[in-house]
């Protein structure tokens, strides 16, 4: 690198951009270590082609968890949600399990952070908390075919008793 | 000895003539997909032929506008840069054929509906033989034409040698390199999993594996893209708007940077995946952040390049240079124009990046927004307005049509402005993209997207005058162009010396090493355990 010859001005700029970078990283860093945010994800394999005799979605729908957690499942086919309407209760953590028994899809609580990949073969979790009540629509984000349009549920959050 | 002596200009030309006939047809499409979705009731316009057009649209911009346009670019600027014809021009001609060969036949699956796949052919939506096996074809002939540049290039430093190799071929290596890299991944989705697969050979596949292996080959792609746009931006753009290039080195250091980074970053697009371990996804999320430094860098030359120029016509003040840039030169319009929508898409790039508010816009509208001011402008207006220097000079004819071309990058620009944003806040709404019709039986909810996806539709119809006018500039000039004799093709000379001596960044085969070592730390242990974990494979669905 003998041969560089670089400006006063480079050599600022690349300092600041770097330093600009490296505190992107920290922040990063940070918030996995000490907030524990981490990228959402969830490793768990199903037989697509029995997933409507499988044991975890033969009844989609709402169940109590432990813990006083609500679990929600969902089954994502071609072009439709089953259930097609969800309900829960505000301010108490929702894990969401679900899969595909066709193609790709995808599961996005309008509104909210609430996204994810719906995958044949594949089971996908995640946990939510909702503050507001009210009704939420569910979309399919994910080209699922003619019909991925029309793919769509309802989830509604009830105000706590 | 004339300019032209050392060059295989027809090359170069049918290369960018499939490049503009690729995006002509693309463009077309678009302009009925974005008044489809809209909700304007357009003669035939059904859910099938949407998806259709989307997936025509999706293959012939990203894959075949940008590869044959990058691949007539190669030629040329290998020739000009090296002065030099290529080592191999019988078989960079192959290379033309087959991926031209490779498109027709993808292009015909679509068009005949075998093919709604879009252009991520996510399985288990299967497509017929002919779009996997086009589409590999398309890359086939890229691989070809990458051993002709390179070898043409190795033939150089022979005859050269201790020499630095320029920056305008130096950014096209490094682009190749990026791509041989990159290919392998959806070299070996295609052929372990979907060619046979389509062929009726295997029953199965397993769709996570050809997600990763999609999305391997899927971000670097954008880097493929990118890397020839940036060396225009570098090489082309200094010298049209009257000054010099701030320093090539910087340059330099700025490729070998992204050949070294390119790749192990894909895990940022599956962030929502399920079955990529989180740590995976964490370190991807690190190296995405590291490699915008090349990128801040390059902003810093090229505006500094700029200023130069500005300065040089007689700008003095703080601010005054950019007035004094040569707006009305439709090649230096064009680049401005697409840095300054780069630098917007730059901002989007940052909340995809984070995967905490990527959860907000995943596979929402606001990811069309993005990837139509980084493809679509960065990359694309930076092509047009290329074409526009480059063409004239390849085919011996004046530009035609001078003034749309003039008006040309303007149009683009405010019709990109409004598709892009329109779809930005929709996204941030909750719109999903790739939807046909987004009322979802008349919900609420759905209903405040409306108005926005009218100024999305606003915004297409400029583009697709714009589109046009550049269609017809390019028709214009080739057949009607007046003959000229000055076809020289030159590049911006710096303003830092030159090194007179080749240096580490012209060891390209050491980059390309580390490159292949990092993308082991970041691929080989999740492939692997991905691997040896227990899978179910799924069978081929047609639901289109
Ligand atoms: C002529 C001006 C253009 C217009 C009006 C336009 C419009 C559109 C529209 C409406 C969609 C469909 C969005 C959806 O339903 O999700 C789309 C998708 C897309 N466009 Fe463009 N576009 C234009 C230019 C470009 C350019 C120049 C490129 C790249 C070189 C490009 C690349 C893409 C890609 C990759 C997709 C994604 C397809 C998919 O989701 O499968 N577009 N465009
Ligand atoms: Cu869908
Ligand atoms: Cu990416």
């Amino acid at each position: 690198m003998t041969t560089m010859r670089v400006g006063i001005y480079e050599r600022a700029w690349m300092w600041a951009a770097g330093v600009l970078i490296v505190l992107f990283l920290a922040m990063l860093g940070y918030a996995a270590v000490a907030q524990g945010l981490r990228p959402p994800s969830h490793i768990e394999t199903i037989d697509p082609r029995a997933v409507f005799d499988d044991p975890r979605f033969a009844n989609p729908g709402v169940t109590a968890g432990p813990d006083g957690r609500v679990i929600v499942t969902s089954l994502a086919m071609t072009f439709a949600f089953q259930p097609a309407e969800i309900r829960v209760p505000a301010n108490r953590p929702v894990s969401f399990g679900l899969t595909s028994s066709d193609v790709q899809h995808g599961f996005q609580i309008v509104g909210t952070n609430a996204n994810t990949m719906v995958i044949p073969g594949y089971v996908s979790e995640f946990t939510t908390v909702f503050k507001r009540a009210g009704e939420y629509l569910i979309v399919c984000n994910e080209y699922c075919g003619v019909g991925h349009h029309l793919m769509s549920s309802k989830l509604i959050v009830e105000a706590a008793p | 000895m004339s300019a032209t002596a050392n060059r295989d200009d027809r090359l170069a030309t049918a290369n960018l003539g499939v490049a503009v006939a690729a995006f002509g047809v693309a463009a077309f499409m678009a302009f009925m997909q974005a008044l489809s979705r809209a909700n304007l009731e357009l003669p035939g316009r059904s859910a099938g032929m949407y998806y259709l057009s989307v997936t025509a649209h999706g293959v012939l911009m990203a894959i075949v506008f940008t590869t044959f346009f990058i691949m007539g670019l190669g030629v040329a600027f290998t020739n000009a840069g090296l002065e030099r014809r290529l080592r191999y021009p019988r078989t960079a001609w192959a290379a033309f054929w087959i991926a031209t060969l490779g498109t027709v036949m993808a292009t015909w699956a679509i068009v005949t509906g075998k093919a709604t796949v879009l252009y991520t052919f996510y399985p288990p939506l299967q497509a017929h033989p002919a779009f996997y096996i086009g589409l590999t074809l398309v890359v086939v002939g890229s691989w070809v034409w990458s051993f002709v540049i390179l070898s043409t290039w190795t033939a150089w430093r022979n005859e050269h040698p201790g020499q630095a190799t320029p920056l305008e071929v130096y950014g096209m290596l490094a682009a190749i390199i990026v791509w041989l890299v990159a290919t392998i991944g959806v070299a070996a989705e295609m052929l372990f999993q979907l060619i046979p697969w389509s062929l009726g050979i295997t029953e199965t596949v397993d769709p996570m594996l050809a997600r990763t292996l999609f999305w391997y080959f899927g971000h670097p792609l954008v880097y493929f893209w990118l890397l020839p746009a940036y060396v225009v931006w570098y090489m082309v753009i200094p010298r049209l708007a009257g000054g010099k290039l701030f320093s090539a080195q910087l340059g330099r250091v700025v490729f070998a940077m992204f050949i070294v980074l390119s790749t192990p970053v894909g895990f940022h697009h599956q962030y929502m995946d399920p079955a990529v371990p989180s740590g995976w996804k964490m370190l991807h999320t690190f190296l995405t952040f590291i490699i915008l430094f090349p990128s801040f860098v390059t902003a810093f030359t090229i505006t500094a390049s700029l200023e130069v120029a500005g300065r040089a016509r007689g700008a003095r003040g703080l601010f005054d240079w950019i007035g004094k840039l040569p707006w009305g030169d439709p090649t230096v319009s064009s680049v401005l124009l697409a840095m300054i929508l780069f630098a917007v898409g730059g901002f989007g790039g940052a909340v995809n990046a984070s995967f905490a508010t990527d959860s907000v816009v995943h596979n929402t509208a606001w990811i069309q927004g993005h990837f139509h001011l980084t493809v679509g402008t960065a990359v694309a207006l930076t092509f047009m307005g290329t074409a526009y220097w480059l063409v004239p000079r390849l085919t011996g004819r004046e530009l035609e049509l001078g003034l749309l071309a003039k008006v040309q990058p303007y149009l683009w620009f405010l019709g990109m402005l409004l598709f892009s944003i329109a779809n930005h806040i929709t996204g941030l709404m909750g719109m999903p993209r790739r939807v046909f019709d987004a009322t979802y039986q008349g919900s609420a909810i759905a209903e405040r997207w409306q108005s926005l996806t009218a100024i999305s539709a606003a915004g297409g119809v400029l583009l697709f005058i714009s589109s046009t006018f550049f269609l017809l500039v390019m028709l214009g000039t080739v057949l009607a162009g007046k003959k000229t004799a000055s076809r020289e093709i030159q590049f911006s000379e710096t303003l830092q010396p030159e090194p007179a001596s080749s240096s580490i960044f012209d060891r390209l085969g050491v980059w390309a090493a580390i490159a292949v070592v990092l993308v082991l730390i970041a691929y080989a242990y999740p492939i692997y355990s991905h691997l040896s974990m227990p899978t179910f494979g799924s069978p081929g669905y047609k639901p289109y």
